[in-house]
């Protein structure tokens, strides 16, 4: 299909990462208003580096391949790099997405972002 | 391949592919010359027009070729509007799940100062003509309601609502692009003033419809002109595309009641296999239905990811996903039946035609409850509803 690149392609038929992690230190859970994907990000941090990631995703081929992606960039990074993360680089690095898709790939970072904020709160508290 | 996207295109018949084929070559003349190679081509437009009213129990002077369905559509509506514009009439009834064709054509209509009455759909997918009888008010000038919706199969009594507009004499309009070829039309008895038809979807040629407008009902131009189409649609007939529209509207409906027959036994197979999924509906009424369609919705999964992973298994078919909508809203014809938008996310539409094979139903049944199982495992959504912190809908 000519829709996506062949990279968005590989994601998405093998995504990597997929799953959950039992007492995650992070959790971000974000929903697409728009279209109605959702997706879930399960953060593992060690010494503020993210040693471990998983997702769960309800979404399209853009969601899916754009979680698969963005949990491969952040996972072994520090925190401060995580945040970095931009909805931006996660398309770059699947080698462009349709435009009427990119909607669904936002998810990605905001659920990143939504999972670092959680560590945070939870932190807070101890 | 297992091409089970028959509702959006057909793969063109062999018959319809020879019909066209001496209108490109050696009788390639303009009907509107006087030479033989035109008025040979002359000739065969008047036989394709015969054909065609054939089959729809019109007159041949009823009716005008246009390049599709889309715009068969448009000029059946604003035409009746218009006409009822003159009388003072400006209301119209629809449904709210016609095709886009239908819809925004009266929403450009709204815009005119039309009042535009959509009625609800049923639960079952289905328009009754009570519904029709009790909308209908001194200044209504048109009805328009599809034959056979194109996403979930459901066929209206159009009859019924033909013989409702007749006693009240309110012009009545139907697509019934998803129909012709497919289920029996007549004009006549089922009381049908305009009606729209589209070649490629009955194995016919792309770009090419018609327009059946019962004598007497003035059309109004969308494309100024020549005198083609009795004046009323200009511009150099489509010969090739006409005739190879009549040739696969005559085989497919004398092909019709054998083709039927298989697709009901292809039809039940499917939705008896995957009813067997959990949490999963069918949309549309079961009885009153195209032969060829079966579509369901399927909780906890997206169906363009579902439609990606089966084309991977050679499987052709789609969905009225939010995500493939190229807009943000899931199809307006699931929303219209009542589907959450969460649960109208996870629609498939298998459309079938009388070339698909046992083997081919086999192989789909073995395909989807796999890949539905495939991506709710990576569902969110799903696991909530499984763990019990959100409630199932289907
Ligand atoms: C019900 C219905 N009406 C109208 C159309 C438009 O027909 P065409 O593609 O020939 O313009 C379609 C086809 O998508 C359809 O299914
Ligand atoms: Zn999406």
């Amino acid at each position: 299909m000519a829709l996506y690149s062949e990279k968005v392609m590989d994601h998405f038929r093998n995504p990597r990462n997929v799953g959950s992690i039992e007492n995650a230190d992070g959790i971000g859970e974000v929903g697409n208003g728009k279209c109605g994907d959702i997706m879930k990000v399960y953060l593992k941090i060690d010494d503020d580096i993210v040693s471990d990631v998983k997702f769960e995703t309800f979404g399209c081929g853009s969601a899916i391949a754009s979680s698969s992606m963005a949990t491969e960039m952040i996972k072994g990074k520090p925190i401060s790099e995580v945040l970095q993360l931009t909805n931006q680089a996660v398309t770059e690095a699947l080698d462009g997405l349709p435009a009427h898709k990119l909607h669904c790939s936002v998810l990605a970072e905001e659920a990143v972002r939504a999972a670092v904020q959680d560590y945070y709160d939870k932190k807070g508290k101890e | 391949m297992i091409y089970a996207d028959n509702a959006a295109t057909t793969k063109m018949s062999r018959t319809a592919i020879d019909a066209m084929l001496p209108y490109m070559d050696e009788i390639f003349g303009n009907p509107s010359s006087l030479y033989e190679v035109g008025q040979e081509a002359a000739k065969a437009l008047w036989m394709a027009r015969e054909r065609i009213a054939a089959c729809i129990g019109a007159t041949p002077q009823e009716i005008y070729f246009t390049s599709g369905g889309s715009e068969a559509d448009n000029q059946a509506i604003l035409s009746a509007a218009h006409n009822g514009e003159k009388k003072g009439k400006k209301h119209i009834i629809s449904s709210a799940f016609e095709h886009h064709a239908v819809l925004h054509t009266l929403k450009k209509l709204e815009k005119e100062g039309f009042e535009v009455e959509l009625l609800d759909v049923h639960e079952n997918g289905m328009v009754y003509p009570e519904q029709v009888a009790d909308a209908i008010r001194e200044d209504t000038c048109l009805v328009t309601i599809m034959y056979a919706n194109n996403e979930i199969g459901s066929v209206m009594p159009i009859a019924e609502i033909g013989a409702v507009c007749q006693e009240k004499k309110v012009l009545f309009h139907t697509d019934a692009v998803q129909a012709a070829g497919h289920l029996p039309i007549d004009v006549n008895e089922q009381n049908i003033d305009l009606l729209s038809l589209s070649a490629h979807k009955f194995h016919g040629p792309k770009g090419i419809g018609a327009l059946y407008a019962r004598r007497g009902v003035l059309l109004e131009n969308l494309i100024e002109g020549g005198a083609q189409e009795r004046g009323k649609r200009a511009g150099t007939e489509n010969v090739p595309a006409i005739m190879g529209m009549a040739a696969a509207l005559e085989e497919a409906c004398s092909h019709m009641e054998e083709d039927n027959k298989k697709l009901l036994g292809l039809r039940a197979r499917l939705i008896e296999g995957l009813s067997k999924i959990s949490h999963s509906a069918l949309n549309g009424d079961a009885k009153s239905r195209l032969p060829g369609n079966v579509s369901f919705c399927f909780e906890g999964v997206e169906g363009e990811s579902l439609l990606l992973l089966l084309d991977d298994r050679g499987i052709c078919a789609s969905s009225g996903s939010a995500c493939t909508s190229g807009s943000l809203d899931p199809s307006h014809v699931l929303l219209a039946i009542g589907r959450p938008h969460e649960v109208a996310h996870g629609s498939l539409r298998l459309s079938l035609s009388s070339e698909n094979t046992e083997e081919e139903v086999a192989q789909i049944l073995q395909a989807v409850p796999e890949v539905v199982d495939y991506l709710r495992n990576m569902s969110p959504l799903w696991k909530d509803k499984v763990s019990g912190k959100k409630e199932f809908v289907l």
